[in-house]
């Protein structure tokens, strides 16, 4: 059953939104945190949801993940309901990076990035083959010279492409990242922004969840602007031209020095 | 070998088949040591329940630190503490069904009931509270301890004195039943913990990761939170009721100061623990102190050592890479640090 590529399945499945929600609700108390959402992502887009602080943009993922159940709406990954979603590892997933520097848990890089093979084996065990496309992954993030460190050893930046490298170990068609780029120094943000392009253009589908407004002007295909509701769904140089921004963030908003500051 | 006859484990037919072949595979181990201990003139080799306690020492080593690794590096080090408070109740429980019936079933077999109960109440709050908290470990461990010693001071009297066996363990009461029991235990926690090693792992590592990854998080929770009940219960006999917690953390402690990965330090810590265990015990019988006491002392004194060790190798390492900091972070092509992780795993 797992032996149907990746690219067999891509190409079974051409056509089929990665993502598709609709009318999405949801709330953690009586207030709903998202309200009303529709996101529907293609194969191949580069989407950045960006919105104010608390208006639901992680909700939002945790919803398309399935990690949530919608109190309205529905929610499906690749085809299926996400809360019944079973071929995990067609998805990838990078948090923020917060707890890693007190949690001095020792593992390794490699052994980090190993896990995304892990939904593969199952039960079984980890092949040599597994560790191969781990070693590949690696590589394809630019940190293989980092694979014997301790993952807490690491800078944040370093620490983001490894779970990069643990979701492409696993072959993932859709990454979703989460405010991928918190604690990370600048010129590390720079850097990842360029390998996820770099990954963009090799096909893979990018769900990103991004408090730097410009960063996702910059690089992404897609803009979503998020406050409780959609206030803007379209291509970022609209974006950046309409008053979506203002009228999410309220009147907290202002340009400075080129860039965008909340 | 003669299987001696159990009279405190009430073994229906069906399971005394296997409790014969697992008893004499303990009188093998028996002889085994016994026969060492004569060839190189150890004299407490020549007693049958030094065998035991070694064997129970040494299942209890492996156990104790494998499971310990992964509660430690989750911030879950009480849990262990609380659910051999809740075994110690079900010690209690034992001991007052036998005075009152007249059974005679091992208060050993009612801990592991009742502590895996716990251990599933345990997670039961926590899943619907959504977290670990220290308040509710506190309730459950005290309530543990205190439903105990109620039970046990409603017996009166003869009960009491028995008491310091399970409190601080003891090591000539290890009996050939007792060994056998934690050869099983030990069985279903190594066995349960190859199967599901890469799961416990992932959830470990990071719980949301996990789900995303499909791994149904609060079912490995309660795994290994039940696997973590049957080590308390297997390890309290020698290690008794008070200290049990320690070997499931301090050994994993110590092997995370030396360790870089987890596979390394799961070794490591399982190896820390047999030193602590072997010395502990030959201690204990040389001097005739407490074996649960004498074997955490040497625990922490290995773990010092690892603290110390791992500062040495820390600062070496710094002195010959440093620009590993986070301020001069560097995303590519810096391979400036391989030397010195390549000299440092040496396995």
């Amino acid at each position: 059953m797992s032996e149907a590529t990746a690219a067999e399945r891509s190409a079974a499945a051409d056509g089929e939104p990665l993502v598709d929600a609709s009318g999405l609700t949801f709330g953690y108390a009586a207030t709903p945190v998202v309200e009303d959402v529709d996101l529907r992502v293609d194969r191949g887009e580069y989407v950045g949801i960006v919105g104010p602080n608390g208006s639901g943009k992680s909700t939002l993922l945790r919803l398309v993940l399935g990690l949530h159940e919608a109190d309205a709406g529905s929610a499906e990954l690749l085809g299926h309901p996400a809360r019944a979603f079973a071929e995990r590892e067609r998805i990838g997933y990078v948090a923020q990076d917060v707890t890693e520097d007190e949690k001095r848990m020792p593992i390794t890089v490699s052994e980090v990035v190993l896990m995304g093979r892990f939904p593969h084996a199952g039960f079984g065990r980890v092949t040599e083959a597994d560790r191969d496309r781990a070693r590949d992954a690696l590589a394809t993030v630019g940190i293989e010279h980092l694979a014997d460190r301790r993952i807490t050893a690491l800078s944040g930046g370093q620490r983001q492409r490894a779970y990069i490298a643990r979701a492409l170990a696993g072959e993932a068609e859709l990454l979703v990242l989460d405010e991928p780029t918190v604690g990370v120094d600048a010129e590390s943000v720079d850097a990842f922004f360029d390998l996820l392009d770099g990954l963009v253009a090799d096909g893979l589908t990018v769900l990103l969840v991004e408090h730097d407004i410009g960063a996702v002007i910059e690089h992404t295909s897609r803009v979503v602007c998020l406050n409780r509701e959609v206030y803007f769904d379209g291509d970022p140089e609209a974006f950046a031209e309409s008053d979506a921004l203002a009228r999410a963030y309220g009147t907290n908003v202002r340009r400075e020095k080129g860039g965008i500051v909340t | 070998m003669i299987p001696s006859v159990s009279p405190s484990v009430a073994l229906v037919p069906l399971l005394s088949a296997p409790y014969d072949l697992l008893s004499w595979l303990v009188g093998l181990w028996s002889d085994a040591l016994g026969w060492v201990g004569e060839q190189l003139g150890i004299a407490m080799l020549e007693y049958v329940f030094m065998h035991h306690a070694f064997l129970v020492g040494a299942l209890i080593a492996v156990m104790a630190p494998l499971i310990g690794t992964f509660l430690v590096h989750r911030q879950l080090a009480l849990i262990g503490d609380a659910l051999a408070h809740t075994a110690f109740a079900g010690v209690a429980v034992g001991l007052f069904v036998n005075s009152l019936l007249g059974t005679g079933i091992s208060p050993y077999v009612t801990a592991v009931v009742v502590a895996v109960i716990a251990a599933l109440a345990i997670e039961l709050i926590a899943e619907t509270t959504d977290a670990y908290n220290d308040v509710s470990m506190a309730i459950v461990l005290s309530t543990g301890f205190a439903l105990g010693a109620v039970l046990i001071s409603l017996n009166s009297g003869g009960l009491a004195v028995g008491i310091n066996q399970y409190l601080f363990g003891n090591l000539s009461t290890v009996s050939r039943e007792n060994a056998v029991l934690l050869v099983v235990l030990f069985a279903i926690v190594a066995l349960v913990v190859t199967v599901t090693y890469k799961q416990l792992l992932y959830v470990t590592f990071d719980e949301t990761a996990a789900r995303v990854a499909g791994i149904n998080v609060p079912w490995y929770n309660r795994l290994m939170t039940t696997l973590t009940a049957l080590v308390v219960v297997g390890a309290m006999q020698i290690m008794g009721v008070i200290l049990v917690a320690a070997m499931l953390v301090v050994p994993v402690a110590a092997a995370a100061q030396l360790a870089r990965g987890f596979r390394e330090a799961l070794l490591a810590s399982v190896v820390l623990a047999q030193i602590a265990v072997v010395v502990g015990i030959t201690l204990s019988f040389n001097y005739n102190t407490t074996a649960g006491g004498t074997i955490v002392l040497v625990a922490v004194a290995v773990y010092i050592v690892a603290v110390l060790a791992g500062k040495v190798q820390s600062r070496r390492a710094s002195d010959e890479v440093p620009d590993h900091t986070d301020a001069v972070s560097r995303t590519t092509g810096d391979g400036a640090g391989d030397d010195v992780a390549g000299a440092e795993s040496a396995d």
